[in-house]
């Protein structure tokens, strides 16, 4: 899939900064951010197929962020990040509208799996 | 977890320690001995009870023998006083008749055979019982005399008798066999004359009539009577105690003018009731030996009465006494576990819910920086496998990729750590049951592998999944295969089998060849604040596992032999008790 675009969303600047570098060395255009606020802001000037957002963060929890998009960007598909064992939030976040969910540490190959799914849902290539 | 709380004192032998939230309850050593309380309810029921009944008793039974002694020993003494009278009446009568003798014929007349003769039938025909009759002039020389024996002239004038009837005026002697070979006594009496001289008229009587008097008593076959002198020589025949004129066996009693009634004892010891009277103007002592059974025959019979009585009372109070004692402080006691096992539980509880939220919240810290990592060491991949050969490539990717297995196994730890979290949450949920033994295995693999120990599984085909708590079962195996790991030597065996039962259940069987459990302390193995591990043990890690599965709808059986090892047979509903 060409120029697939991809928001970062996860307080650890660490982590997103590193996967986003990941993700370029794969081809994936990705930014990264550190809050839910920051994400929102960015959302209303850009254009992502996905947004990799984690559940658990100071501020906006990644759920609400979720909703807004859900709201503001329908096709935006949304990938949730949640820790061991809080498969629950994961699997919530997907009953309110999340494309898919993955667990800490992240497998870069699946998280490349599913985004890629994720964008051609978000592009109109998958019927929902 | 036997190591959970190692704030908690251990229970030794009998002694409970109640909860240490109510420190009233605890003795002085912070324990409770129920086996001490039992036996100060027993003492102290059993003191209040039978004092009483024992004091009443004491009291009734020297009234009841002092009334009844009294009034058997009574008849006794007037039977013997009638019986004095009597023989004294009779002694009487018959030297009242030789007076009268005397008083009606002049010695001269008396001197003549035919006429003493014919005063002899005048007094037998009157009185009966005489012999012979004798006169004796002042001198001692009998002048006349009617009888069997020819005795006129004879000359009594050195006798005692003689002086004595000189003296005294009248006379009894004792009973002797004299001429005849034939029992008798001798009585007599004096006449004085005007002019200073006397004669004497002497009768000899038959002894027998004294035997009248003795035997007219009414005497059991067990009873003597009979009649002695003052020298204790029997004057009469006696059953028991010696030959007719020899000496009694029972000595001569000190005299009393009026009869008595003792209570004495005989050469063996046994007593005897004794009833003498001494007859007065004679030799002659009435006695009467009662045997002390046959004379408080009614007295003994209460007695045994009275004495039954209070032994069975005792008996029955003892046996209701320890019976109520030993039900009430049973029931106490259960009550105090029940509670003590309620409050350690919910103790326990809120621990584990507390080491729950620690987890977690470890668990997610550390989580992040294991993700981050993971990221550093992907990326680190990403750009070395990007990059063309260079000298140390392949060590590079070796170690990225050591980094990324270590951060696996901490990624695992944190995620045991968050299912320990998630065990506080009772829910029910299928539960392949080999998988959550392998699991709980997972926890102990690294103890066992350190130490030798064999662990091996048997599972049963077909075994079907259960609806249960996970957490709560993990619980029950660690505790259990916890105590499996600390009971096998290095080297030891720990076997698991998986069954299916008849029952449509399923059987958990942990087998371990360990030191084994003796059977006093089997009996108390479930037991809360049981525990043979002395420094570190709380002994509540398996009385919890009994709770929880008899919550889950389970059972739960030990078998244990000292030397050959312990085997823990859990048996689970496929669907567990919702709770």
């Amino acid at each position: 899939m060409e120029n697939l675009r991809v928001l970062l969303v996860d307080d650890e600047t660490e982590l997103v900064e590193t996967l986003a570098e990941r993700l370029e060395l794969r081809g994936i255009a990705a930014r990264a951010v550190t809050s839910g606020e920051d994400a929102l802001r960015l959302l209303l000037d850009q254009d992502f197929d996905v947004v990799l957002l984690d559940v658990k963060m100071p501020g906006i929890s990644g759920l609400d962020v979720l909703k807004l998009i859900r709201r503001q960007r329908p096709r935006t598909q949304v990938i949730l990040i949640t820790g061991h064992g809080s498969a629950e939030d994961g699997e919530s976040g997907v009953r309110d509208g999340a494309f898919d969910y993955v667990m800490k540490p992240i497998d870069i190959d699946t998280l490349v799996g599913k985004m890629k799914a994720a964008a051609r849902k978000a592009r109109g290539l998958v019927r929902p | 977890m036997e190591s959970i709380d190692k704030q908690k004192p251990e229970a030794e032998g009998e002694e409970v320690l109640l909860g240490p939230d109510k420190p009233d309850d605890l003795g002085p050593q912070g324990r409770f001995s129920y086996r001490r309380i039992w036996r100060h309810t027993i003492l102290l029921t059993l003191t209040v009870s039978l004092a009483p009944l024992v004091l009443m008793t004491v009291m009734n039974y020297h009234q009841y023998q002092k009334a009844l002694t009294a009034e058997m020993i009574h008849p006794t003494s007037l039977i013997l006083s009638n019986s004095k009278r009597s023989l004294e009446f009779f002694l009487a009568e018959r030297l009242s008749a030789l007076r009268l003798v005397l008083y009606d014929k002049s010695p001269n007349d008396l001197c003549d055979r035919d006429r003493l003769e014919r005063a002899l039938r005048s007094v037998n025909t009157s009185f009966g019982g005489f012999i012979d009759l004798g006169l004796i002039d002042q001198n001692g020389g009998q002048c006349g005399y009617v009888g069997p024996y020819e005795l006129t002239g004879k000359d009594y004038k050195g006798q005692d008798w003689f002086r004595e009837v000189s003296l005294r005026g009248d006379y009894v002697s004792d009973v002797f066999m004299g001429y005849r070979g034939v029992p008798h006594f001798v009585i007599a009496v004096r006449q004085d004359h005007d002019d200073g001289s006397f004669h004497v008229l002497r009768a000899t009587v038959g002894a027998d009539t004294l035997s009248h008097h003795s035997v007219s008593l009414d005497l059991k076959p067990t009873s003597d009577s009979f009649i002695i002198n003052l020298d204790g020589v029997l004057q009469t025949k006696s059953r028991f105690n010696g030959e007719f004129l020899e000496t009694c066996k029972i000595p001569v009693p000190p005299y009393r003018s009026e009869s008595q009634v003792v209570e004495q004892r005989d050469a063996d010891g046994a007593p005897y009731i004794l009833g003498y009277a001494y007859v007065a103007r004679s030799p002659f002592i009435l006695m009467m030996v009662k045997r002390r059974e046959d004379l408080l025959t009614n007295w003994l019979a209460l007695r045994g009465d009275l004495l039954g009585f209070l032994l069975a009372s005792i008996v029955l109070i003892t046996i209701v006494v320890i019976w109520s004692s030993t039900l009430m402080v049973n029931r106490i006691r259960r009550a105090d576990m029940r509670r003590a096992e309620f409050v350690h539980n919910m103790e326990y509880t809120s621990k584990m819910a507390s080491l729950g939220r620690l987890a977690a919240g470890v668990a997610h810290e550390i989580n992040n920086p294991l993700a981050i990592i993971n990221e550093k060491a992907g990326l680190m991949h990403d750009l070395v496998g990007l990059s063309g050969e260079f000298p140390q490539k392949e060590r590079f990717l070796k170690n990225i990729a050591a980094i990324t297995k270590s951060v696996d196994r901490c990624s695992a730890v944190t995620h045991r750590l968050l299912g320990f979290a998630k065990r506080m949450d009772v829910a029910l949920e299928p539960i392949d049951v080999e998988e959550l033994l392998k699991e709980v295995l997972s926890f102990l693999g690294k103890e066992a592998e350190y130490r030798n120990i064999h662990i091996e599984f048997h599972v049963e085909e077909k075994i079907p999944s259960i609806e249960s708590d996970r957490g709560q079962l993990q619980q029950v195996f660690l505790n259990i295969i916890n105590n499996a790991v600390a009971a096998v030597d290095k080297g030891g065996r720990i076997d698991l089998w998986i069954e299916n039962t008849r029952e449509g259940q399923v059987r958990v069987r942990i087998m371990d060849d360990g030191h084994g459990i003796s059977k006093e302390n089997l009996k108390k193995i479930f037991e809360p604040f049981f525990t043979t591990k002395k420094e570190y043990g709380t002994g509540l890690g398996l009385s919890i596992t009994y709770g929880i599965v008899q919550k889950l709808g389970g059972s739960i059986d030990v078998e244990s032999e000292v030397g050959k090892g312990t085997t823990f047979t859990i048996v689970l509903p496929l669907k567990a008790t919702r709770f």
